[in-house]
């Protein structure tokens, strides 16, 4: 079930990121508050031609709209993720996943555990026995901080974009400081979800790309035939 | 094969036929209750569903996001619209005395409204955000009267479910659904700001959806049907944005 989820997710994240991007090249500029448009100072602006003549760029060049089936695309894998995010969250909790495999050790709760874990990796030490078969705990912070703040973030700072969604729950808008400042916050949240796909990937290609792509398709590792 | 797989197996084989009898029944469910939207089909047709039937369960009734006076954009973005035919022309050399919002369909009572027609009906305004599915956004003060007052004016009939709506501009048309028709805050718009409603931003008569992005707030409003039967107009996805690759329902 986690390999399945993870897998499915990946697929959506990758939809998520193609048509998020093409949904910025329409207005790459990024403000904060509750209102911004190119009447108003921006808080930053990416340096690329939009796909919008009206927003001025410098670029005497327009990009093609694709914003019509990239938002078609969005919406959709964003229910992909939040509907096997769901199935994940309710079977990590009740198979004791998240308890064996993703909260630290009471014994790792030190920043000397952490230390130790990380010269390790500076020094490309061996992963201990114990590494084999779940993971340590900067692995285990690492996912955590993707599944409890990052995920839950895009999602609640997507749903406060919404005008509809909004109206019946202004909170979500207004705790962020509004409605732009929500936009600016889920481009952040979709950069550092990219840094940890790449950290992600990076690790898996260290620890042995094939052995490890073997074993969260079909859950075996080289020596054990145990199941997931 | 090993009976933990066998058992797997025949776990994962009831949980798909279960899931995909559920799929059935929740679209059958859907149907029946008017939770699917007209361009409900194809490859982005579940997620577009899914969007549509949760927002009508959960924001049918809640009202607009308004906004202090003090948040009023000073410097609002009008957007590029199309340059103004002849016949526009005319109408605004003659101050729009002669502009006229058709009211037809499922009608009791069909009407041709002019703008003093419409400004005998209640005036109301609110001060609501309208966002751009680009990103970007402005406050405004939009002065008008609901939609809802118009429809009573005219007395739709019961069992309608649909409100097609057309732009002076030819092609251009939308359509919302009764919940979104009959909302507090679906308006037919003469002003914004204390002034009349400037031709770039829409005027004479706009029709002003805050809680749907801006493209179902149709500039140059001219004529209402309505309608049980969304699947006789235009192309048979509620309006001219999902030939454009768009989606009908925005209030995403």
């Amino acid at each position: 079930m986690v390999r399945v989820t993870h897998w499915i997710t990946f697929i959506a994240f990758v939809a998520l990121l193609i048509t998020g991007g093409e949904i910025v090249i329409s207005h790459p500029r990024f403000y904060w508050g509750e209102v911004g448009n190119v009447n108003t100072r921006p808080l930053f602006i990416i340096p690329i031609p939009a796909s919008r003549a009206t927003v001025p760029t410098g670029y005497g060049y327009v990009m093609p709209d694709q914003n019509g089936w990239s938002r078609y695309l969005h919406f959709e894998a964003a229910w992909v993720v939040v509907l096997t995010g769901l199935v994940y969250g309710i079977y990590g909790l009740w198979s004791g996943h998240f308890r064996k495999n993703l909260i630290p050790a009471r014994s790792d709760w030190t920043w000397r555990a952490y230390r130790d874990r990380i010269a390790k990796y500076i020094h490309r030490g061996r992963a201990d026995r114990s590494e084999e078969s779940t993971y340590n705990v900067l692995q285990r912070t690492a996912y955590l901080v993707v599944i409890l703040v990052l995920f839950p973030l895009i999602i609640w700072t997507g749903l406060a974009m919404s005008p509809s969604f909004t109206s019946a729950f202004p909170a979500t808008a207004a705790l962020l400081g509004g409605r732009q400042s929500a936009r600016t916050i889920h481009f952040f949240v979709s950069w550092l979800l990219l840094l940890f796909l790449f950290v992600h990937v990076a690790m898996v290609a260290l620890s042995g790309f094939r052995s490890r792509m073997r074993a969260m398709i079909t859950g075996q590792s080289r020596d054990s035939g145990e199941d997931e | 094969m090993n009976p933990i797989s066998r058992r797997k197996l025949i776990y994962g084989g009831v949980a798909a036929a279960a899931s995909f009898g559920g799929l059935i029944a929740a679209e059958r469910l859907a149907g029946r209750y008017g939770l699917i939207p007209p361009d409900g089909s194809g490859v982005y047709g579940p997620g577009e569903t899914l969007t549509y039937a949760c927002q009508r369960l959960l924001t049918t009734r809640s009202p607009a996001r308004q906004f202090p006076r003090s948040m009023i954009s000073k410097d609002p973005f009008a957007n590029a619209v199309a340059a103004p035919t002849e016949e526009f022309k005319q109408l605004q050399a003659g101050g729009f005395r002669d502009w006229r919002l058709v009211v037809d369909g499922r009608v009791a009572w069909p009407m041709s409204l002019s703008l003093a027609d419409l400004k005998s009906l209640p005036i109301q305004s609110q001060i609501t955000e309208i966002a751009c599915e680009e990103g970007w956004s402005y406050i405004a003060e939009w002065i008008g009267t609901p939609l809802s007052a118009v429809l009573r004016e005219a007395g739709a009939l019961p069992g309608s479910r649909f409100v097609v709506y057309y732009s002076f501009e030819k092609g251009m048309w939308e359509s919302i659904d009764m919940a979104d028709a009959m909302h507090p805050h679906t308006f037919v718009t003469m002003g914004m700001n204390d002034g009349d409603l400037p031709v770039p931003f829409g005027g004479p008569l706009r029709l002003r959806l805050p809680r749907q992005l801006g493209y179902k707030s149709l500039k140059y409003l001219a004529q209402v049907t309505v309608t049980d039967d969304i699947k006789r107009f235009g192309s048979g996805k509620g309006s001219v944005d999902p030939d454009y690759g768009y989606s009908w329902y925005a209030g995403i």
